[in-house]
């Protein structure tokens, strides 16, 4: 690979930067250097303060001391057209898209080719074409945002930056939201742009990923720089050591165990869409058993939203029944499967886990609120919450501003999580249903979930596991059930399987008759 | 964020502190709203009228002090309109049909006033819960469509007050008992049936703001206190999350809209079986085919008392003590309109106070603070964003 430019010369540095917001310092002199033509990962926890820098960067805040020098020159960046101006280009974590817009409108936008105020699309489609066939970022310039899979409007943001001839594009974790394949993709198209010279900033606590693509890493903690490495010649021990202070042990630590009585039994599920009318569970049967962690991967989409749904009441299946404890709970209401031992991680916690204008202890209550601990004659026992909070707070390590009375909006993603996981698990239950519990968690936050799932299985709990992430389903199932396009096409062993294969189950390209497997064990 | 841990160990006396609890920042942005409310009406007055300016002003701010009684007997219905509005509000649902409930709460009440036969002590009690029922019937069905067919609560209720209104127009002029053609009203509600007064001379204050004060301490102890206000707010809050918790949400939408309704109706029972010496505005009631205004300015009550049941006590007072001063302003030569335009000017201010509340505490903040550079007063959203 030839460098286009020399590597010596810096074309972004952030020198000596600090921006304090109220009670907090989010960015504690910093200096970041990025170098023409490379791929730079920031790398840190949950507000470790990335997201700041990189928005002091692209204007969307000003440091309160430091300064920002282009190509060797300060510059003052008071807004991301100022940013855009420079060059730099940023692809949000939460995409910055006009739902109702086609793809090239929205790339367009802002900057749109006009004659005498009439858009000339022809011409702006000609450059998007050029763009995303010399990139190969695959979109439909015509098709609508709403209608496009999350994969593709990233690849709309991407271009959106390319379309301005950005030359320093600044990534915020973009891997959170695609599936194992569009990441792979994704990181190619990054190596393809460094290798053009353009300048990648990088966002990330993914270390796998850093590992792979990026040439420099830059870790920060809690606000401060911790260093600068080259990513060859370090490790990701060292990586993570850097960014939690601490040893994280990737391996899971898990003993054997036999499973006991069968927990949740699901029999011919069926899911019939309501909007489009596709089925989109098709005959789905399996059991999950005291003491075992049985896992559900597939990759987004493929039915596992709708399963979820029909086990804890969320949504109405259309045939199939669904036996808890013996009883059969398919028309039960949510409340009463809750009482009868479901606890339920949910996919989206700010959607369904959290009501977040809520103080941290009346979420914490979320599940119970209604029981005699907590209530008397319809009055909530506000004396009894706060000292079930605290318990909570301190047994799980729930970290928060001002502990109990912290409005749960204001908490950082991981810590909501956490009091997700203490209430579920703290509440009498003997089915736990996590959902992606570790999605857009750091290293600490994943291992800290991990230990709390095993430590529910080796309590004698059935746990259903949801999770598009492989490291995840083969470090921490004992069973793995692989579901594709509705189906269960495959059930395989985390001991005795490889991730090659798990993904080839994945994408459909390799099946099972699981249905004949299971009638026969019945037998 | 770990360093929040800062703002937890800081016990320091602090406007952000204060702020934080929600309490001071909701009625300071009311304040802020109220003060650019009178200053812009003092602009309309000087524009309309400059050489009367001051001493209608005046008029307006201190008038009301003249006829305390009287600010008490008009914020009566629009405290009971106001609570009506700010309590579905607390549920996500914007209860716009007040109007119509409160108009079927007259209704009740004069045909229970009229027709039915009851001892003296007992007869305006049962009117009142008359009207509370007739509320609650309109409030309920917009509920049950919202409930049950996903219909906007906005659309159904809009409507509601349309047919409301007709209907107990139509209901009235049908009934000879009750209605008095050549007047074009009902006949008064007899003595025995008013409310009773609190007694004070030359004024029109009776037992009704004592009642409403008294349901908006118990409405706020319901939304505070209660298993039912818990799931009610959190409703409002995250409808998703609820049901994720598996609160009974056609319930207790159905139940909210009956008691929003239920208190628009009580609102307009107070209204029509008070005691008042000022022609026409009790005691009888017009099928003149005009929406009833108690209900749009419950809306205004409760966006100036931020849905707080406290804060919807002071702001109906509140907005009455300056209807009061605004019908005096005419003394000085302007037209009553002008106190319209500004206690529009207020709800205008205090739609948006939150932003405003913000820019000036935040001004606040960094100027007489601890000397800290940055005092953005967003800092918590700031921060979630920024992680």
């Amino acid at each position: 690979m030839v460098k286009v430019v020399d590597m010596g010369e810096y074309i972004i540095e952030m020198l000596n930067i600090t921006k304090i917001f109220p009670g907090i310092v989010a960015n504690d002199n910093i200096t970041l250097k990025l170098k023409k033509g490379e791929i730079h990962a920031l790398l840190g926890e949950n507000g470790a303060g990335k997201s700041t820098l990189m928005s002091i960067l692209f204007g969307l805040y000003q440091p309160d001391s430091g300064e920002i020098r282009k190509n060797g020159k300060v510059v003052q960046i008071n807004n991301p057209n100022d940013a855009n101006d420079l060059g730099i280009g940023m692809v949000h974590q939460h995409f910055k898209l006009v739902d109702i817009f086609t793809v090239l409108e929205n790339i367009i936008l802002g900057v749109e080719p006009n004659r005498m105020g009439f858009i000339q699309k022809e011409e702006a489609r000609k450059k998007v074409v050029e763009l995303s066939e010399k990139y190969g970022l695959k979109v439909d310039p015509d098709a609508y945002v709403e209608d496009i899979t999350v994969g593709m409007q990233q690849r709309v943001e991407i271009l959106k930056m390319l379309y301005r001839d950005n030359e320093i594009l600044i990534f915020d974790e973009p891997t959170a939201v695609l599936t194992p394949q569009e990441i792979r993709e994704l990181l190619q198209i990054m190596k393809g742009f460094a290798k053009e010279g353009k300048s990648i900033l990088f966002i990330s606590h993914k270390l796998n990923e850093i590992m792979e693509v990026a040439d420099r890493c830059t870790v920060l903690r809690k606000g401060k720089c911790i260093g600068t490495v080259n990513v060859k010649d370090t490790t990701k021990e060292e990586l993570s050591r850097m960014m939690v202070g601490r040893d994280i042990s990737f391996k899971v630590d898990k003993k054997e165990r036999k499973p006991g009585d069968v927990v949740l039994s699901v029999k011919n599920l069926n899911v019939v869409s309501k909007t489009h009318g596709k089925n989109l569970v098709k005959d789905v049967s399996f059991d999950v058993r005291a003491g075992e962690i049985v896992c559900l991967a597939g990759i987004d989409g493929n039915g596992q939203r709708e399963i979820v749904n029909a086990i804890t009441g969320l949504e109405k299946p259309t045939s199939g029944t669904i036996i808890l404890c013996g009883h059969d709970i398919t028309k039960a209401s949510i409340r009463e499967r809750s009482i009868r031992g479901i606890s339920h991680i949910p996919e989206d916690r700010h959607k369904h886990g959290l009501v977040l204008d809520y103080k941290l202890e009346e979420n914490l209550v979320l599940q119970r609120y209604w029981q005699r601990e907590f209530q008397n004659r319809g009055f909530i026992k506000f004396d009894s919450v706060r000292k079930y909070a605290e318990k909570l707070i301190d047994k799980f390590d729930i970290r928060s501003g001002q502990g109990p009375i912290t409005i749960t909006r204001s908490m950082s993603g991981g810590n909501q999580q956490k009091a997700i996981i203490a209430r579920e698990i703290d509440k009498d239950h003997e089915l736990l249903i996590a959902v992606q519990p570790t999605r857009g968690l750091d290293v600490g936050a994943i291992e800290y979930i991990h230990k709390q799932l095993i430590s529910r299985r080796d309590a004698g709990k059935a746990v259903l596991l949801v999770s598009l992430e492989l490291d995840e389903v083969m470090d921490i199932s004992d069973r793995i059930l692989v579901i594709y396009e509705g189906e269960i096409v495959g059930e395989l062993d985390p001991k005795t399987t490889t991730v090659e294969e798990l993904g080839l189950y994945m994408s459909g390209a390799k099946r099972d008759n699981v249905k004949e497997i299971n009638d026969g064990r019945e037998e | 964020m770990e360093g929040k841990n800062n703002i937890y160990n800081d016990n320091k006396f602090n406007i952000r502190n204060m702020m934080n609890k929600g309490i001071l920042s909701s009625f300071f942005s009311a304040l802020v709203a109220v003060f650019l409310g009178l200053i812009i009406g003092f602009f309309v007055m000087l524009i309309a009228l400059p050489a009367n300016a001051l001493i209608g002003f005046r008029h307006i701010i201190v008038g009301g002090l003249n006829r305390i009684g009287d600010v008490f007997y008009y914020a009566t219905p629009i405290l009971m309109t106001g609570l009506s509005v700010g309590f579905a509000n607390k549920m996500g649902l914007f209860n716009i049909g007040a109007s119509g409930q409160y108009t079927m709460g007259m209704y009740f009440a004069l045909y229970v006033a009229f027709m039915w036969d009851l001892p003296d002590s007992i007869h305006w009690i049962v009117a009142c819960l008359a009207g509370f029922v007739g509320g609650m019937i309109w409030g309920a069905i917009p509920g049950i469509f919202k409930a049950f067919l996903n219909v906007n609560e906005v659309i159904t209720s809009i409507m509601f007050n349309y047919i409301g209104m007709y209907l107990v127009d139509m209901l009235i002029q049908g009934n000879s008992a009750m209605y008095v053609s050549d007047k074009t009203r009902t006949q008064y509600i007899p003595a025995e049936v008013q409310m009773p007064s609190l007694g004070i001379p030359n004024s029109n204050v009776n037992l009704g703001i004592i009642l409403a004060i008294l349901i908006g301490i118990l409405l706020y102890i319901v939304l505070q206190k209660t298993i039912f206000g818990y799931e009610l707010k959190a409703t409002g809050f995250n409808r998703f999350a609820s049901e994720y918790a598996g609160m009974k949400g056609k319930r207790n939408i159905i139940l909210t809209m009956a008691i929003a309704g239920g208190l628009s109706g009580l609102g307009g029972a107070f209204g029509i079986l008070a005691p008042s010496g000022i022609a026409g505005s009790s005691m009888t009631y017009e099928p003149i085919n005009i929406i009833a205004p108690a209900g749009f300015n419950g809306i205004a009550v409760a966006l100036l008392g931020n849905s707080h049941p406290i804060g919807i006590i002071f702001s109906a007072i509140f907005i009455s003590y300056i209807q009061r001063g605004g019908t005096l302003a005419s003394l000085a030569g302007y037209k009553p309109e002008i106190i319209d335009i500004v206690i529009a000017v207020i709800i205008y201010f205090s739609a948006f106070a939150n932003i405003m509340n913000t820019a000036i505490l935040g001004f606040i903040v960094r100027h007489f603070g601890k000397g800290r550079k940055s005092g953005n007063t967003l800092a918590n959203d700031d921060i979630k964003e920024a992680e």
